[in-house]
């Protein structure tokens, strides 16, 4: 292999990784409201996820998805608890790794993933990487 | 234990001009030396050669780090880096080159990734993986150092 071989792949490599990397800028902390996204499960066998995970009917709740080997996760605690004392709602961070499960009926891919669920028990938005406060605060309000 | 997150992405920028100088080269003892670089940074970031480059030229020149991150998805991070960069040396070093040169670049989009944009590909893949294979554990594993 000559020396323009190993250039060339070098530079596809990092042209993949700018694209990715751009795309991801775009994307994360976005909150979407959610629809196609959580088309993982029916609505029913969410709810019944996030009983299981603890979430209690009857006030909005963020619940975010963690794991040991997550640094943005610590950000996205902090805006998620800002917010839910900002807004009077309540904050339940799950360990996405011991609720394998809940994780697969919920369609969570990324930590941090942020889900928005309303009283009802239903999930209105997702968001995935630290979440965007002014667009949490909007969602909820 | 807790780092300064610049730390980290600046061991990752010399990574990608180091894995950019393997592939160019396709030099398994470059990538040897990238290899060992991971696995001691994996063992203790404390040791890791880039990181005390960091803290001895760099942070004396910065302010102070306004916020600091959990050392774990850092060092899980350098252990995926070994890897790949680890089948990058054996496939140099015994001449399969196209096997070096597919896990030099995996390991490049990745570093590239964390310096350019901070974020960890082998944190990600982490919890695709556990969730394609795994079952549920019963304990809570995010570790209380990082609440």
């Amino acid at each position: 292999m000559s020396p323009a071989g190993g250039a060339l792949v070098a530079l596809l490599a990092l042209l993949a990784a700018a694209l990715t990397g751009l795309y991801r800028r775009r994307r994360d902390g976005r909150v979407l409201p959610s629809g196609r996204a959580s088309a993982d499960a029916a609505p029913s066998q969410q709810s019944q996820a996030l009983v299981a995970l603890g979430v209690s009917p009857g006030r909005t709740t963020l619940v975010q998805f963690s794991s040991a080997f997550c640094a943005p996760c610590r950000v996205a605690r902090r805006v998620c608890a800002d917010v839910a004392a900002a807004m009077d709602v309540a904050h339940l961070e799950v360990d996405a790794e011991s609720h394998l499960d809940e994780v697969r009926r919920l369609g969570i891919w990324r930590t941090p993933t942020v889900l928005v669920v309303d009283p009802a028990g239903r999930v209105t938005h997702r968001v995935t990487g630290p979440p965007a406060r002014a667009e949490l605060l909007a969602a909820i309000a | 234990m807790l780092l300064d997150p610049r730390g980290p992405r600046f061991a990752a920028a010399v990574t990608t001009v180091v894995l950019v100088l393997v592939l160019i080269l396709t030099s398994g003892w470059l990538a040897l030396a990238q290899a060992a670089v991971f696995a001691v940074t994996a063992a203790n970031p404390r040791f890791g050669p880039y990181g005390i480059l960091y803290r001895t030229l760099v942070a004396p020149r910065l302010s102070r780090p306004t916020e600091l991150e959990p050392a774990e998805p850092v060092r899980f991070a350098q252990l995926v880096g070994f890897a790949f960069t680890a089948v990058a040396t054996v496939g140099f070093l015994t001449g399969v080159t196209a096997l070096g040169l597919v896990a030099a670049a995996f390991a490049l989009i990745a570093a590239f990734l964390s310096a350019a944009f901070g974020l960890c590909l082998g944190c990600e893949a982490y919890l695709v993986l556990r969730r394609l294979t795994g079952r549920p554990l019963p304990a809570r594993r995010v570790p209380a150092a990082t609440r």
